[in-house]
């Protein structure tokens, strides 16, 4: 029945279509996007996550196309990062040959770095779906577009709102761990942090960095149980985060405040559910979607209706994507540089995220945000910025 | 740095020294065995945690439970890997067995990724977050578990070498296959059984693992290098130097850990690794040079 | 040895007319990363193949030089053709400690091989925690694409650049092929003891092989960082190049002239064309390419080059 309906509604459209040519000259049939992450190797899971999260926002954009050009829809061109720079830049080029009019990817920051470059190369737009390394959009590549927001964004915004919480709480924690994972942005985000956060007026009493995979974190726990910090910050993968977490809660250390900065699982529905006793109470500074837009909430339960957990980089890719098919909208055109100065000149708001009409600085989005939540009651509720709270913060968790 | 830490990152070394242990067990039968450097240790490891988790998921079998199955189901695929693909594809040339265990990585890790998807997996059990306190350490009671389990294993291996007719057989191959051969020991049967026996060490290894750690098509990687180092350090070939090996880095992790930084720690394992190889490369209790 | 020579040269020639006439990024890309994956594994090949000497680390010369090229251009502002020569003595340099110290202290076979996966791991941690490489951060070079900076706007100039070191190599172990020190290289591989008893010293011969099979992954390593622009510790010391360096030398036929080229060519046309097949299961396309290469040991066990006519001793298991 479905079948025989569309096959109508298609014919139907094919014959206006060759009835009614449109006037101006040939549109294109359909327009090629590149859809690039490391679907396979260390960063598989992030990876597909992020697919998925693309290849639903471009379904729902294929439900009218772009109707700037008559409802042209999105073709997608999948490239697997394969986890390295060099897979991805293989893909690039291999996705300019395919004719891609943009491209969107690749997840993590060293293979950003590789792929925006290749891809400046041919002048092929590629937006910039998570990789929050800040040197991404500082080397002045004019096809470079970051939707959210990069780490010093992040730990800047971290840094105040803690002071923040602090305050209104009468200032009850001075001491501070921070506890990193050792690559590129766990490095880059405990350096800043270590760097900024004694101007507050807290003391950083120890940064400690740890490898990827790190298998076990009794020895982390026994020195924070030395230490004694008041708050805890971790910056870590999802991995080494749980076992973290898990871990200070067999050794019963229980800091006033575990706060997050781009926290592997401080805001992950996975560890919540699988470990809501160590979840609980936890502060993250992260990517997040705007609460009270109830189309966040559509796609959340899109997303866990194909058994998946609705995490970052799922709603990061969606909307990064979302932004690509406004600016293919306004530029009327699957011209590179017509896409790449769409985006440059975009304002699109006609989205989740809580960063406001888009406003684009050397390829960064000026509005990106990312929010602060915390655990609380069962469910992760946004605590700061006030306009998106959704439950009082609990600060400190124990005197 | 007080007492008090000091001695519990020395248990905590202890225990996770264990779990090194038992991986690194099965590894020093084929190494010395078969004098392969298994490229595969780590995926196959891998293999039997998924198997592990599956029976806890699907038929809701405990760990600890899982043993009697995982232990035989490892062997049986050992056995078969080494029979059927290893020993075949290498004409017994060193460098082929290299590729094939290599590629053998590969395929299980993205036959994992398949089935599996990326995602970590953990098992929840009523005593995952249970702690046992010793003096003024805690110590997690899977930890525990599993390094009585590693001294039970050492002592079925060493059992078993030394007082059965197959014990025999493998001690004589190691030490001089020709002659073993003239014999009339099959060498090629006890090849196969000691591989077998390897990856049955690591499916004991699996269940102790799983109820503190996780699994994930990558995780193997992460146990190969040390479990090489403690092969060195032990002697390959030896189950005491095996046990004994990966206790003391064990401790040598834990320690630099705890004085170097996680991070830089990690060099105390392989300044010993260098160390052993280059001074007294038979490790603490090597049979053959 | 003319025969070699004049091999070579068509070689190098016909890499020229391919690059001149192919004008899709994709292939030229992929002629780039072939010839690279050749010189990985030609490298290797002069230490493992001739010298008998199979390294799991040799990571470890790439990184150094991948390094001392990123630190030397971005902290002291050195001009990227020096940094590239610096790259290759530094790797050198390297090569010849870990080398005196491994075959001073009598580390053969397996023992070898373990020491300089230890080296690369220790390199890396060093690398993770040292100020000077940026840490786990990395060290990014700045884009600034011109000759004299060794960034090149087509991938041809890199490719130019690949094949003039892939030429080198291969020179190289033509030489070791027809020489007196190749010989007795290869006398080593075969039969230290004997060797030294017709009075060849096993610890220098070793050592020179390890030093040049050294220096080829320096330049592997700054090539790297020119293309890419991006070095972090795990790319540098990590297991991936070490991997993909002995791979290519052992499915192309160690000990050969040709067979480290073929082996790459083979297995980088491999992994592309696994690559997105299958793209809505991510992880079948590696199944596959590790499938073949258990295959590829099964039907030809001495690699590619062995295929052909091609004599050479049964080489004794190592201790």
């Amino acid at each position: 029945m479905r079948n025989r309906r569309s096959f109508i509604r298609q014919s139907v459209a094919a014959a206006s279509a060759l009835a009614f040519p449109l006037v101006g000259g040939a549109q294109p049939k359909a327009i090629k996007i590149g859809i690039l992450h490391p679907v396979t190797g260390a960063l598989a899971y992030s990876g597909q996550q992020c697919r998925e999260g693309a290849l639903m926002a471009i379904d729902d954009v294929n439900k009218t196309g772009i109707k700037s050009l008559g409802g042209t829809k999105l073709e997608v061109m999948l490239g697997d990062a394969q986890s390295t720079p060099q897979a991805g830049t293989a893909e690039i080029e291999k996705m300019n040959e395919a004719a891609c009019a943009a491209v969107v990817g690749a997840y993590a920051s060293a293979i950003c770095l590789a792929t925006t470059q290749a891809a400046a190369r041919y002048n092929l737009p590629h937006v910039v779906d998570v990789g929050v390394a800040d040197q991404i959009v500082e080397r002045g590549l004019k096809n470079t577009f970051r939707f959210g927001p990069g780490y010093r964004t992040c730990a800047q915004i971290a840094m105040s709102n803690l002071h923040v919480l602090n305050t209104a709480a009468g200032k009850p924690a001075k001491t501070v761990m921070i506890i990193h994972e050792e690559s590129l942005f766990g490095t880059g985000t405990a350096n800043l942090l270590a760097k900024e956060l004694p101007g507050f007026g807290y003391d950083v009493k120890e940064v400690i960095k740890h490898a990827n995979p790190t298998r076990d974190f009794n020895n982390i726990v026994l020195r924070m149980k030395a230490v004694n910090p008041d708050i805890v910050i971790p910056a870590n993968y999802y991995n080494e985060y749980a076992l973290l977490v898990r871990t200070m809660q067999q050794q019963k250390v229980a800091p006033k405040a575990i706060y997050s900065v781009l926290g592997g699982a401080a805001s992950s529905y996975k560890f919540l559910k699988e470990f809501p006793d160590a979840a609980d109470g936890i502060i993250d500074c992260n990517h997040w979607f705007n609460p009270k837009d109830k189309r966040a909430l559509e796609l959340k339960k899109r997303t866990e209706a194909k058994s998946l957990y609705y995490s970052y980089e799922v709603f990061n890719t969606y909307t990064a994507v979302r932004l690509l098919a406004d600016a293919i909208e306004r530029a009327k055109s699957a011209d590179r540089a017509a896409i790449a100065d769409a985006l440059a000149a975009s304002t699109f708001n006609d989205h989740f995220m809580p960063y406001g009409p888009t406003r684009f600085e050397n390829g960064q989005n000026t509005g990106a945000q990312p929010l602060m939540t915390q655990v609380i009651k069962g469910d992760i509720r946004v605590i700061v910025p006030r306009e998106y709270r959704e439950a009082e913060p609990i600060f400190p968790l124990r005197s | 740095m007080n007492f008090d830490i000091l001695f519990a990152s020395v248990l905590n070394g202890l225990t996770t020294g264990a779990v090194y242990a038992l991986v690194a067990l099965g590894l020093t039968l084929i190494y010395g065995v078969l004098h392969i450097i298994n490229f595969a240790h780590g995926a196959a490891l891998m293999v039997a945690l998924y198997g592990v988790y599956g029976l806890k998921t699907v038929f809701g079998i405990d760990p600890y439970l899982a043993l009697p199955i995982m232990v035989p189901a490892m062997f049986v695929l050992g056995y078969v890997l080494q029979r059927g693909v290893i020993n075949r594809a290498s004409h017994g040339k060193d460098e082929n067995i290299l590729l094939v265990t290599l590629g053998l990585a590969i395929v299980l890790e993205n036959l994992a990724l398949l089935a599996f998807k990326s995602d970590t997996r953990t098992i929840d059990t009523a005593y995952t977050l249970t702690t046992v306190q010793l003096g003024p350490a805690f110590i997690a009671l899977p930890k525990v578990i599993a390094f009585f389990g590693a001294l039970l294993a050492c002592a079925v291996l060493l059992t078993l070498v030394t007082r059965t007719d197959l014990g025999r057989a493998i001690r004589a191959v190691a030490k001089e296959k020709l002659g073993a051969k003239l014999m009339g020991i099959d060498v090629d049967h006890v090849y196969a059984m000691s591989f077998g026996i390897g990856l049955a060490c690591l499916g004991a290894a699996a269940c102790f693992l799983l109820p503190a750690y996780y699994v994930n098509p990558q995780v193997g990687s992460g146990f190969v290098l040390v479990a090489f180092t403690i092969v060195v350090l032990g002697g390959m070939g030896s189950f005491a130097g095996a046990l004994l090996g990966g206790l003391l880095i064990g401790v040598v992790e834990s320690l630099g850990g705890l004085f170097l930084g996680e991070s830089l720690g990690q060099i105390g394992i392989f300044a010993i690794f260098i160390a052993v190889l280059l001074f007294r490369p038979t490790g603490l209790f090597g049979a053959r040079a | 040895m003319a025969r070699d020579l004049t091999g070579i040269v068509i070689f190098a020639l016909a890499v020229i007319a391919l690059t001149l006439l192919l004008s899709s990024g994709v292939w030229l890309n992929a002629l780039m990363m072939t010839l690279y994956a050749a010189l990985l594994a030609l490298a290797w090949n002069l230490l493992g193949g001739f010298g008998g000497q199979f390294s799991f680390g040799h990571a470890l010369f790439f990184g150094t030089g991948a390094y001392a090229s990123a630190v030397a251009q971005v902290a002291h502002g050195v001009n990227a053709w020096a940094a590239l020569a610096l790259a290759i003595v530094a790797a050198a340099a390297v090569g010849a400690f870990v080398g005196a110290l491994a075959f001073r202290y009598g580390l053969k076979g397996s023992y070898f091989a373990l020491v300089t996966l230890a080296f690369a791991e220790v390199f890396r941690i060093l690398a993770l925690s040292a100020g000077f490489t940026g840490g786990g951060v990395g060290m990014m070079l700045p884009l600034n694409e011109s000759i004299a900076n060794l960034q090149f706007g087509s991938r041809r100039g890199y490719v130019a650049l690949m094949l003039g070191c892939v030429v080198a190599a291969l020179i190289t172990t033509a030489w070791l092929r027809h020489s007196r020190f190749g010989a007795r290289l290869q006398a080593v591989r075969d039969n230290e003891d004997a060797a030294r008893a017709v009075g060849v010293d096993p610890y220098r011969i070793k050592l020179g092989a390890t030093v040049a099979s050294a220096a080829f992954m320096g330049a592997a390593g700054a090539f790297y960082l020119q293309v890419f622009q991006y070095i972090d510790p795990g790319i540098a010391f990590g297991p991936h190049v070490s991997v993909e360096a002995l791979v290519g030398a052992i499915v192309g036929g160690m000990g050969t002239l040709w067979g480290p080229v073929l082996g790459a060519a083979l297995l980088h046309a491999l992994g592309e064309a696994t690559r997105n097949l299958f793209g809505q299961l991510p992880g079948l396309n590696l199944v596959i390419y590790g499938s073949v290469l258990v295959m590829i040991v099964l039907f030809m066990p001495r690699g590619l080059a062995g295929l052909g006519a091609w004599r050479r001793n049964e080489r004794g298991r190592h201790g």
